[in-house]
């Protein structure tokens, strides 16, 4: 392992403290899937992928991530910045004229980290098949990350790019959907049910894996193996379940604070939950 | 008038197909994609030598732009193939997000474009996807006329870094032009040099504009003729030039008269030089099943409308 289990805790708990500022300070922004999904980011950018802060478009020989949800823009930003993309002072700039961090993630004002644009939703799963048989053609033997959110697999595209990557082998990739049950309406068994990801992934051919999205060592665990599904003809589906919100207990498991940002009070009861260890930007 | 002469009549969907053919020949980066009609799009002599960067992607048009957009990351140049209403319309947000905004190196190739499709019908006959793609900021939007054309331009898009609309179609028409031109994005072609009128066509508008031309000068009527393949960006210089001189100025196209080439014209002159212009185009409706031959006539898209718009025009100027 390059880190403990509790040192990236540490990391995640200061990329916690970046999301609810970057949303305080803009007064906008999605703060429940980020934080719901720092413990991710983190596990797959300091513990998991190969790659290089020194960014190039084509990511040749580099595991690849694309984020289909592209609303949880702050914690991949914090991520990227933490792991040292770009400096963690540009946090300040989220959402704010003439930056670099738009509200949803941008490869037009060429932020290091970003390799398409996403925020339209259901659309990640099908260009990370592109870049995964680009690789392949390439003979490039990386690998290419997703993060997809569950409300979001009510797009039919997913479920094209979900028939195509099995039937072709696409056996390079490892998809993680943000399993957290909410989307803006309300809980998604609500709005319109998913019923069993997990059977439906494997009936179109998936190696399918449920795991704990907040508990560090079982992500990192869960990622590894899945890595050594790859190249076995199938592609891999984390199904993972987090919680909307966490790290903040007034956030958790609420589709409440999908895209709401808090006021200065309910900024510094989150902070105050939350450790400060790589230093505030 | 330019005399023009033809021996045969081809496809421009296979000056698509013949293209890509020889592009992947000249460059390995080259890749094409498929939603289910390979033989409609004439891939086939691509796939036969290149089957390991050709992908089917079944019907699923929307994953098909994604899965381009994402193999642009790796260095590839992907020529996506299906008919014009499904490589536009149904995928635009993906377009518009993945491709366009992104600034991804994706050739949207779109064939059956038009009334021309034929018995299919209006389902079939995007009369509209011109505008839909030349309104994406940075979207490239050509409009080949010939086999010959479509061939010189599909083997030019490869050489430029940037998303591409490649329009073509399923009739077979003249093969005019130049089987060895270089074909040059934005740049006019000048088909016939005259002083009283400038006729602006695009597509297979340009053989009838041709033929408009010598009924006109039979008539006295000295038409310059210009090819506009590239809509966007669009050559304003030449456009600008010609219609100094002649004063007036008629655009034909198969193509809604919102949003195509008669428009980009429009706001260029009403810009720079307000110039009288009559379109040559689909009066805001959706198309209809019949004969390409039947549709044009009944739609008002033949040399003998252009000629009637040019004696509109010429009231006018």
């Amino acid at each position: 392992m390059k880190h403990t289990t509790e040192e990236l805790e540490e990391i995640a708990s200061q990329i916690r403290r970046d999301i609810v500022r970057m949303v305080h300070g803009c007064q906008s922004g999605h703060p429940g899937g980020s934080l719901g999904c720092a413990d991710f980011f983190t596990a797959l950018y300091f513990e998991v992928m190969h790659h290089a802060a020194d960014f190039t478009m084509d990511g040749k020989g580099e595991d690849l991530f694309f984020l289909s949800n592209g609303h949880i823009s702050p914690v991949w930003y914090s991520t990227l910045a933490r792991a040292g993309y770009f400096e963690a002072a540009e946090l300040a700039t989220f959402r704010k004229l003439d930056s670099r961090l738009q509200g949803h993630p941008t490869t037009h004002e060429h932020l290091p980290g970003i390799r398409i644009a996403s925020g339209s939703l259901g659309q990640g799963m099908s260009v990370a098949i592109g870049a995964a048989l680009a690789k392949k053609l390439n003979d490039d033997k990386a690998l290419v990350f997703t993060l997809h959110g569950d409300g979001e697999l009510q797009e039919g595209q997913n479920w094209e790019a979900a028939m195509f990557a099995p039937f072709n082998k696409v056996d390079n990739l490892i998809c993680t959907v943000d399993y957290n049950g909410q989307q803006i309406d309300g809980p998604t068994e609500k709005v319109l049910s998913l019923e069993s990801l997990q059977a439906k992934f494997e009936a179109f051919g998936w190696h399918v894996i449920v795991s704990n999205g907040n508990d560090m060592a079982e992500i990192v665990k869960t990622l590894q193996y899945a890595v050594s599904l790859t190249g076995k003809g199938r592609p891999i589906m984390n199904l993972m379940s987090t919680q909307m919100g966490y790290g903040v207990d007034f956030m958790m498991g609420s589709h409440k604070w999908h895209g709401v940002a808090p006021n200065d009070e309910q900024l510094k009861l989150a902070l105050d939950q939350l450790k400060e260890t790589l230093g505030d930007y | 008038m330019k005399k023009y002469t033809y021996t045969e009549k081809k496809d421009t969907r296979s000056g698509f197909g013949a293209g890509l053919h020889e592009a992947g020949k000249k460059n390995e980066n080259v890749v094409a994609l498929c939603a289910d009609l390979v033989g409609s799009l004439k891939m086939d002599a691509f796939i036969k030598d290149f089957p390991e960067r050709f992908t089917q992607v079944g019907i699923a048009e929307a994953n098909m732009i994604g899965i381009a957009a994402g193999m642009t990351i790796g260095g590839k140049i992907p020529y996506t193939g299906t008919f014009a209403n499904f490589s536009t319309g149904r995928v635009y947000d993906q377009i518009r997000q993945s491709v366009a905004y992104s600034n991804k190196n994706v050739k949207i190739c779109a064939s059956h474009a038009g009334l021309t499709l034929g018995e299919d019908g209006a389902t079939h006959q995007i009369l509209e996807d011109i505008g839909l793609m030349k309104m994406l900021p940075g979207m490239v939007v050509i409009n080949p006329c010939d086999y010959n054309q479509t061939k010189a331009a599909t083997l030019a898009i490869a050489d430029y870094e940037g998303p591409v609309y490649l329009r073509f179609g399923r009739p077979t028409v003249p093969v005019f032009t130049d089987p060895d031109q270089n074909f040059e994005i934005g740049k006019a072609w000048m088909v016939n040099e005259g002083k009283d009128v400038t006729i602006i066509a695009t597509g297979h508008l340009v053989w009838e504009a041709i033929e408009a031309g010598e009924q006109l000068a039979e008539m006295g009527i000295d038409a310059e003729i210009i090819n506009i393949h590239t809509i966007k960006p669009l050559d304003e210089d030449a456009i600008l030039k010609s219609v100094q001189k002649t004063g007036c100025v008629v655009t034909a196209e198969e193509h809604n008269k919102y949003g195509g080439l008669g428009e980009s014209v429009a706001r260029l002159l009403a810009t720079t030089q307000p110039t009288p212009q009559e379109f040559v185009a689909v009066n805001d409706s959706f198309g209809e099943s019949g004969t390409p031959d039947q549709l044009m006539e009944k739609y008002g898209l033949t040399d003998k409308d252009i000629v009637k718009a040019v004696q509109r025009v010429l009231e006018r100027k």
